[in-house]
């Protein structure tokens, strides 16, 4: 089987976010980069499919000529091709960054490259829309389910479980599809020394899509008010197990 | 948290391994009232301690580096957090393999148990080591890791139960207050302290917290990448933190060290990535620390490949993952040494910066005593702030010679081997015609300094095999026959040497005399006119300075010392003025030129050029005096570092090119040549046994021992004076000897020379002792090409130090077979002195 993945590139936030100066962008000054953690699921759920029934991955973002990263990271894990939809760094919305895949989608079946699952993380690290995906399948007229968290691939279906506040929620799809993953439907690996030295010296696939207004424009960025933290010291060289124990227990962790 | 209080003894500023060890040290010595500050939160503040990888090599060729981290592990045991695992420096050329045969004699030379090994040794050692790639290892089994976050929280704890020491964690400090000279305040959004001592400790940050009180503390953040990898298989069933032993894989900067179930990987072979301390993100914009940044992975590929190839059972294993990997920031200084003492600026702010957590505990001892007495056991010397002029604490030299260096981390340095960075800071009136005879520059302290001069090649088909030539390539670096010809041609003829480098003070004012007689060891009520050699001490009697003075005046005081001495001596002079402003020290360093005239024809060429008289009877040597050379006036001091009959020539700065072209012009018929600092600093002066600051001179060995007793000590009260008359009285540890070597031809049929700081064996090849457990080593190494022989200077137990003795020298792997020419301050080359007093 052949499995997309598409992911974005965001700024590995740390606990305290600033702002640039004028309020367009992240102060990335300090920070990494990454994907978010839906997506690495997303990732390793594709490595795995390929692992159990063969066929080929692919990873795909649109971003700008640093996304290769993000790419590189993906393949270090096991994807096998990558697709780089380059921008010249502007955001794109929802609306133009689906129509953008989706036409490298069709490119792509054009040349006679079809994927029976297209993977999105269940919503982006930074803008949080929850859109990619649903737009894509409505566009290539597929099936759809978000927010998954397990799956198995049958003959020519998938089967796929999403957590409620109920409990679960299972449905079957015929593929191709397009499944938006949640985090914790699997646990991504490490990359290996051997993988990361292979995803290097890969060649990734470059798309230039036309830039389009899309029906969101960005304004400016606005903190939203950051939750102060604070240390307290229960005790010392193991005093504080009782209450190590309560404290758990509030939290629902025991 | 805001339990600041409102004064203390001392503040020390920053809680990682080194202000933990300090606040200890401190306490132990007595001192109370000890607040450590520090903006982020106990135990892991979140400085380079935090991230530090924690392993300990114990040989560095410097013998103070290595002191401090024999310490350091000493302490670290007491303390229950070292493990010892072991550690293997492994060669994959052969160039390496010769490397790790000095590190050997290294070894030797400071007492370390060391070995090297077969590839296969390696192998059983680490039997996931791929074998092929390396030639073989240098071996150290007590070699080991610390918990350097668990250390710091002990010696913090034990000075709170002291309860010599308040911990004052999520305080930042914000501004140092200076009144008169002097730190007052230190300043922080919890509230204010006053301290008569600040101790920074900042790491990273000690620019930051220096400049807050004027102060500079010359280093770099830089990055150092670091990978954990893991879990790796083999390691499941480790107990503890580390069972095999941490390799370094020299030749492509890279170490693997396991830390429980993961590899640590970790390299200095990436391109050098530094930061300012203004652009470190605070503890909040961090995701990790602050030392610890965002990964940048590209950088870090090839060292990936490389310890794949070493390690690739493990590291090839796809389950094995990198699991953590950050760009962490460690301190660099422009010289690869610490930054310690009072910072000259402001009297009380110590710096105690740029340490690694191999060194710490030994450093923060040290540095404990040198606050607390102003003696501390392990000579800090090489590592004083002091030791740096102003245009080496501007950021251009930082940078420059930080991102020099970074890459030498684990690198072969030669010796002599010579900086690229920042050069032609400092040049001499005579720059554009040493350069126009083929000078050959060497670097001390900016200034650009002939070692010898191309133009002078022609003397070596006079003299032939007297150069003493050197056929092996490592011997002959940063090296050359020339000069030992320009030696030679010295001692038949006459020789011009440039020592504009000197550095020059003027200590004058009405009560100048007293001050210096408290300064130096040596009779200073001479007549005017005269020339003293003389040691300054520290209280302990351990040697601070070496130097000359001419009196000019009745309190005017002419003080000359060596460049790369010049800045940490004209602080040791600073501190000892009175209060009161009655003597005040002028830096004349870029006032004057030099060029010392040494040699046979000496007198002939001054006398040509001079009316003054320069005869034996009207200008004695060690007399200086005012004579004019044409149309200059200079001052002519007779003195010799060379053992020749000759003058140094002082001028003012603008007129010394005419000061060179009087004597050029003069010397043609006299044959003159234009000698390099080659001679002047190891031919000239080895052959005449004279000691050297660095070298033979330091605070761990003392004027007897060094032979620089004189017979009389003078009435006066000096620094260190009870001290020196306690060493008069008992015979010497140690006695600094010549040797010569009587055969220099190695296996491989190369005749091979010494460089110095290799370990003096017996004829058995034994290491020699002191009662004081000082091993003996080479202090000075170099060609004697009047003597004919290759010249060594060691300290040496007194049974050994006899006429005659004969001893072995451990170089590159093999022995060779020494003789102990002279014990004591004798020189081999004109044992009577008659050439300097001719």
């Amino acid at each position: 089987m052949n499995v997309l993945v598409c992911v974005k590139r965001v700024p590995a936030t740390a606990g305290h976010i600033a702002l640039s100066a004028d309020s367009q962008e992240i102060d990335t000054r300090y920070l990494g980069f990454t994907v978010s953690p839906h997506e690495e699921c997303a990732v390793e759920e594709a490595v795995r499919l390929i692992e159990k029934h063969g066929g080929s991955s692919t990873v795909l973002t649109l971003g700008p000529e640093v996304a290769i990263d993000q790419l590189r990271d993906a393949m270090a894990l096991g994807i096998e091709r990558a697709i780089l939809l380059e921008t010249d760094g502007r955001e794109w919305d929802p609306v133009a960054t689906a129509a953008a895949i989706v036409e490298a989608i069709e490119a792509e079946r054009a040349a006679g490259r079809s994927y029976d699952l297209v993977m999105f993380g269940n919503e982006s690290a930074d803008s949080a829309g929850y859109q990619i995906g649903v737009r894509v399948a409505d566009a290539l007229d597929l099936p759809c389910v978000t927010g998954i968290k397990a799956l198995e691939i049958g003959d020519g279906e998938a089967m796929v479980r999403r957590q409620t506040e109920a409990g679960w929620e299972t449905a079957e799809l015929s593929l191709p599809a397009v499944l938006t993953v949640k985090e914790g439907i699997n646990l991504p690996r490490y990359p290996s020394l051997p993988g990361r030295l292979r995803a290097k010296k890969k060649e990734i696939e470059r798309i230039k899509p036309q830039w389009q207004d899309g029906g969101l424009e960005k304004i400016r960025l606005k903190l939203p008010v950051q939750v102060e933290h604070s240390v307290e010291i229960l005790g010392k060289n193991g005093d504080a197990g009782a209450q190590v124990v309560e404290l758990f227990q509030r939290l629902r962790l025991l | 948290m805001s339990s600041l209080p409102a004064q203390a003894r001392v503040v020390v500023i920053g809680a990682g391994i080194v202000g933990n060890s300090m606040a200890y040290h401190l306490a132990r010595l007595g001192w109370k009232d000890i607040v450590l500050v520090d903006k982020g939160r106990m135990p892991n503040p979140g400085g380079s301690t935090g991230h530090a990888s924690n392993f300990i090599f114990l040989t560095d060729h410097s013998k103070e580096m290595t002191a401090f981290t024999l310490d350091s592990v000493r302490q670290y045991k007491e303390l229950g957090v070292f493990t010892q695992s072991g550690g293997i420096e492994v060669a994959r050329t052969t160039e390496r393999m010769q490397e790790l045969r000095r590190r050997m004699a290294s070894s030797k030379a400071w007492g370390i148990d060391a070995e090297l090994v077969t590839p296969a040794e390696v192998k059983r050692l680490v039997p996931f080591i791929n074998e092929d790639v390396i030639l073989g290892g240098f071996s150290t089994p007590g070699i080991g890791t610390v918990d350097s976050l668990r250390g710091g929280t002990l010696m913090r704890e034990k000075a709170q139960a002291m309860g010599a020491l308040i911990v004052a964690a999520g305080s930042e400090v914000t501004g140092i207050d200076v009144e008169n000279g002097r730190v007052k305040r230190v300043r922080t959004d919890q509230g204010d302290i006053e301290a008569e001592v600040v101790v920074i400790t900042s790491g990273i940050w000690s620019p930051r917290i220096a400049r807050m009180a004027g102060a500079s503390i010359p280093l770099s953040p830089a990055v150092h990448q670091m990978i954990s990898v893991g879990p790796v298989p083999l390691f499941a069933d480790t107990v503890g933190e580390i069972e095999y032993p941490i390799v370094r894989d020299m030749d492509t900067n890279g170490y693997e060290r396991q830390h429980g179930s993961d590899m640590e990987v970790g390299s200095y072979d990436h391109r050098p990535i530094l930061w300012d301390p203004d652009d470190i993100p605070s503890l909040e914009q961090s995701k990790l620390s602050p030392t610890e940044l965002p990964f940048t992975k590209e950088d870090f590929d090839e060292s990936l490949e490389h310890a794949l190839e070493l390690m690739p059972d493990i590291l090839g294993d796809p389950s094995v993952g990198i699991r953590h990997a950050i760009n962490g920031l460690l301190s660099l200084t422009p010289d690869g040494f610490p930054l310690l003492g009072e910072t000259p600026e402001v009297k009380g702010l110590w710096s105690v910066a740029a340490i690694w957590i191999k060194e710490a505990p030994g450093i923060a001892r040290c540095m404990a005593e040198w606050i607390t007495s102003g003696i501390p056991e392990i000579d800090p010397s090489g590592s004083d702030i002091a030791r740096f002029y102003d245009h080496q604490k501007t950021q251009a030299h930082i940078r420059g010679r930080s991102a020099e260096g970074f890459n030498k981390t684990y690198g072969i340095v030669h010796p002599r081997e010579q900086w690229e960075s920042n050069r032609r800071v400092r040049v001499s009136p005579f720059y554009e015609r040493e350069k126009a005879l083929g000078a050959f520059f060497f670097e001390t302290a900016g200034w650009e300094r002939p070692h010898w001069y191309e133009s002078n090649k022609k003397l070596l088909a006079e003299y032939g095999e007297r150069v003493m030539p050197r056929r092996y390539e490592w011997d002959a670096r940063w090296w050359s026959p020339i000069i030992n010809a320009e030696h030679l041609a010295m001692r038949d003829r006459v020789a011009m040497v440039d020592l504009s480098a000197f550095a020059v003070f003027d200590i004058a004012g009405s009560c100048a005399l007293d001050t210096m007689q408290r300064l130096c060891v040596v009779q200073m009520n001479v007549p005017l006119g005269r020339v003293i050699y003389t040691s300054l001490l520290n209280p302990a009697a351990g040697i601070k300075a070496d130097l000359t003075v001419m009196r000019l005046g009745s309190n005017h005081f002419r003080v000359v010392t060596g460049g790369a001495d010049g800045a940490r001596d004209k602080k040791w002079f600073i501190d000892h003025l009175p209060d009161d402003g009655a003597v005040q020290l002028t830096d004349l360093t870029s006032s004057w030129a030099t060029i010392g005239v040494w040699g046979p024809r000496a007198r002939d060429l001054l006398t040509s050029i001079t009316d003054a008289d320069v005869s034996n009877e009207a200008f004695a040597f060690g007399t200086c005096r005012f004579i004019d050379i044409g149309p200059v006036r200079a001052l002519a001091s007779r003195i010799s570092y060379v053992g020749e009959l000759g003058w140094e020539i002082y001028v003012p700065f603008e007129q010394g090119a005419r000061l060179w072209d009087a004597i050029w012009d003069a010397g043609q018929p006299l044959d003159i040549v234009p000698a390099g600092i080659g001679v002047y600093g190891t031919t000239g002066r080895i052959e005449k046994c004279y000691r050297a600051y660095g070298m033979e001179l330091e605070q761990e060995f003392n004027l007897v021992e060094t032979g620089l007793a004189r017979p009389q000590v003078k009435p006066q009260d000096f620094i260190g004076k009870e001290a020196y008359l306690k060493q008069r009285a008992e015979p010497p540890a140690a006695i600094l000897s010549t040797l010569t070597v009587d055969d220099n031809t190695s296996q491989s049929g190369f005749k091979r020379f010494m460089q110095g700081r290799e370990p003096v064996l017996s004829q058995d090849g034994k290491r020699l002792v002191d009662k004081h457990g000082r091993g003996s080593y080479v202090t000075s190494a170099g060609s004697g090409p009047s003597v004919g022989k290759t010249i060594l200077m060691s300290f040496l137990p007194p049974e050994q130090a006899r006429v005659g003795t004969r001893l072995r020298v451990e170089y590159f792997g093999e022995q060779y077979p020494v003789t102990v020419a002279v014990a004591g301050p004798t020189p081999v080359f004109d044992p009577q002195n008659t050439r300097v007093k001719s």
